[in-house]
């Protein structure tokens, strides 16, 4: 089957300083390939500095590789002009890590989850307030809440919001840029198990990005390890944490806080 | 020079904390209620507790930095034997820094971006102590050697632009200790830092109490920060101390319903004999309870999964379930 999602080859490199000549050329992206096959979840793996987020902004279309390809739905996006990019941004969405910083603070949550709809589309007002609540209800927020400024919603209801917006232009591919890392315990497992039945309704892809192996385990069917700009290891999850044959995976794995968890102790509590 | 102090007696001892803040139109909506325990020197203590558990402002009321809305309403708190909540302004000024260092969770924001970080460590301690210029460099450039070992000199004439975020979260150790104070308060100190840098941070706590009998409260909202490193972990829920004991008991055999079922919200760890593909992971239902809004029983009632009659109209206090363990549960009661 034909990926959702193939990027070859992909190089992102900021120049030298023009003013400054201790600023050396950085490649943040040094040659990166993977592809995600559609209806799956992709889990990118990797430190602060790997190159993961300057990817997840390269596929959103909201960064310009240097060189290389990102290929979806049958072209390559990388190659685009910025009018064609725009109207594939619809169908490739964001979610970023902190809720807090990527709603806007003065508008209400029916405000925020409406924007794209405004933006994008030709819809009557009554079209798009039935579908921002139906938006609502797929990501198991009251309407109650539609007045409400993000400051007044704890954090579990900022990402979900977060999420029904990005929902609102029905995208194929969701990147989800360490989307659950701010979250308390519980709240990560509820969006979590969210994102898990959001796919299966509404046959959607993930790129989900994340330094935390043991959510990535639980959500991904394909693991990638970034190093250094580059994809250093990739396969099946089960594969990957079974055996992983990299140095950086390793290291990764090993210092990845377990919580311990004897069989049987939790379960009879 | 830190008072001798007794081993039996605790570094620092809190009774029955009751913290409040105002809101817009004046109500007090509580923060913390009846929360109370003891650390001895050279312990560290977890406190666990997701948002709205009043971790936060436990960090802020011990050292009376709650903001101007934020009421201590009653309680104890003695540190070295000193009651703090009596103490003048200029005597928890010699105390907040000095005795009690603290280091809070954004590295970034922090720092003052435009000085060096070897300035910025020796101004926590010039506010402290009266040294010659030569002497306090000495000292402090001591500090950043000890954090940063080989890379010391350079770290100690850098601006905070040029450190990686682990780097920067060394530095405000760096701050909270050059002083040499008998406490560290840490709240989330690792949250924004990737796992390996997390490794090391952690590491690093274990080294300071080891090397200097320095006693720590580790504020997390992530259990597995606290394995391997806390004495002890207090469970905070509402404002309210649900359990607290010695860390591989509570991780073992968890009392709190609230406990059992946080710990069971966790990815568990992977193993080689399980099948990990997108399980549904346990959840605890409903969400913490608005506090501004008064209710007489436990008040992790209505999410128990274990709940019984009494839990409705009383609040429990705290039962012991083992010499050092103690639930705030009915359960064990009697």
């Amino acid at each position: 089957m034909q990926p959702l999602l193939r990027v070859e080859n992909l190089v992102k490199s900021y120049a030298a300083g023009r003013f400054t000549s201790t600023t050396p050329a950085f490649a943040a992206l040094d040659g990166v390939s993977l592809s995600i096959p559609p209806q799956s979840t992709l889990a990118l793996v990797g430190e602060s500095g790997s190159g993961k987020s300057t990817l997840a902004l390269c596929v959103a279309c909201l960064e310009v590789p240097t060189s290389g390809s990102i290929w979806f739905e049958g072209a390559d996006i990388a190659a685009l002009g910025e009018k064609q990019r725009r109207q594939v941004r619809p169908r490739i969405q964001l979610v970023f890590q902190d809720p807090a910083g990527s709603l806007n603070p003065r508008w209400t949550a029916l405000d925020i989850v409406s924007e794209p709809l405004l933006v994008q589309r030709q819809f009557t007002q009554r079209e798009r307030a039935d579908r921002v609540f139906a938006l609502f209800e797929r990501v198991a927020l009251t309407r109650k809440i539609a007045e409400r400024k993000p400051d007044e919603l704890s954090g579990g209801q900022k990402q979900r919001l977060a999420i029904a917006r990005a929902l609102a232009l029905e995208p194929k591919l969701l990147v989800l840029d360490e989307a659950l890392s701010a979250l308390d315990c519980s709240v990560q497992a509820q969006i979590s198990n969210l994102l898990v039945e959001l796919q299966n309704s509404l046959g959607l892809t993930y790129l989900f990005i994340t330094h935390d192996f043991a959510m990535a385990s639980h959500l991904a069917d394909q693991i990638a390890v970034m190093h250094r700009g580059r994809v250093v290891e990739s396969g099946p999850a089960t594969d990957i944490l079974r055996a992983p044959s990299h140095e950086a995976t390793r290291s990764l794995l090993a210092a990845t806080p377990r919580f311990l968890d004897p069989p049987g102790a939790l379960v009879n509590g | 020079m830190a008072p001798l102090i007794h081993r039996m007696t605790p570094l620092l001892e809190i009774e029955d904390l009751h913290v409040a803040y105002a809101g817009r139109t004046g109500e007090m909506a509580p923060a913390l209620a009846g929360v109370g325990f003891q650390l001895q020197p050279g312990e560290i203590l977890g406190v666990l507790g997701e948002s709205g558990s009043g971790k936060s402002t436990l960090a802020s009321a011990l050292l009376r930095l709650l903001p101007a809305n934020g009421q201590l309403r009653q309680g104890k708190v003695l540190f070295e034997g000193k009651d703090l909540l009596s103490a003048s302004p200029q005597e928890l000024r010699k105390i907040r820094g000095a005795r009690i260092g603290l280091i809070f969770q954004e590295p970034s924001s922090a720092l003052h971006p435009a000085l060096r970080i070897g300035r910025q460590v020796g101004d926590v301690l010039a506010a402290h102590e009266f040294l010659d210029r030569p002497t306090l460099r000495k000292k402090t450039m001591e500090v950043v050697a000890e954090l940063f070992s080989a890379d010391a000199e350079r770290i100690y004439r850098s601006y905070p632009h040029e450190l990686s975020g682990g780097q920067r979260q060394r530095v405000l150790i760096a701050q909270a200790i050059v002083c040499g104070p008998s406490l560290l308060i840490a709240d989330e100190p690792t949250a924004s830092l990737d796992p390996t840098t997390q490794q090391e941070i952690l590491q690093l706590f274990a080294t300071l109490r080891r090397k200097l009998g320095l006693a720590i409260i580790l504020i997390t909202h992530n259990p597995a920060v606290l394995v391997g490193l806390a004495d002890r972990v207090l469970i905070l829920y509402a404002g309210r101390v649900a359990e607290l004991g010695p860390t591989a008991q509570v991780l073992a055999t968890p009392g709190h319903p609230y406990t059992k079922a946080l710990f069971r919200c966790l990815p568990s760890h992977f193993d080689e004999a399980r099948n990990f593909s997108k399980s549904v992971l346990n959840v605890i239902p409903g969400e913490p309870p608005d506090l501004s809004r008064h209710s007489a029983g436990c008040q992790y009632e209505p999410r128990c999964a274990e709940k019984m009659e009494v839990c409705k109209s009383r609040e429990p206090s705290a039962f012991a379930v083992s010499e050092a363990h103690r639930v705030s549960c009915f359960k064990f009661a009697g």
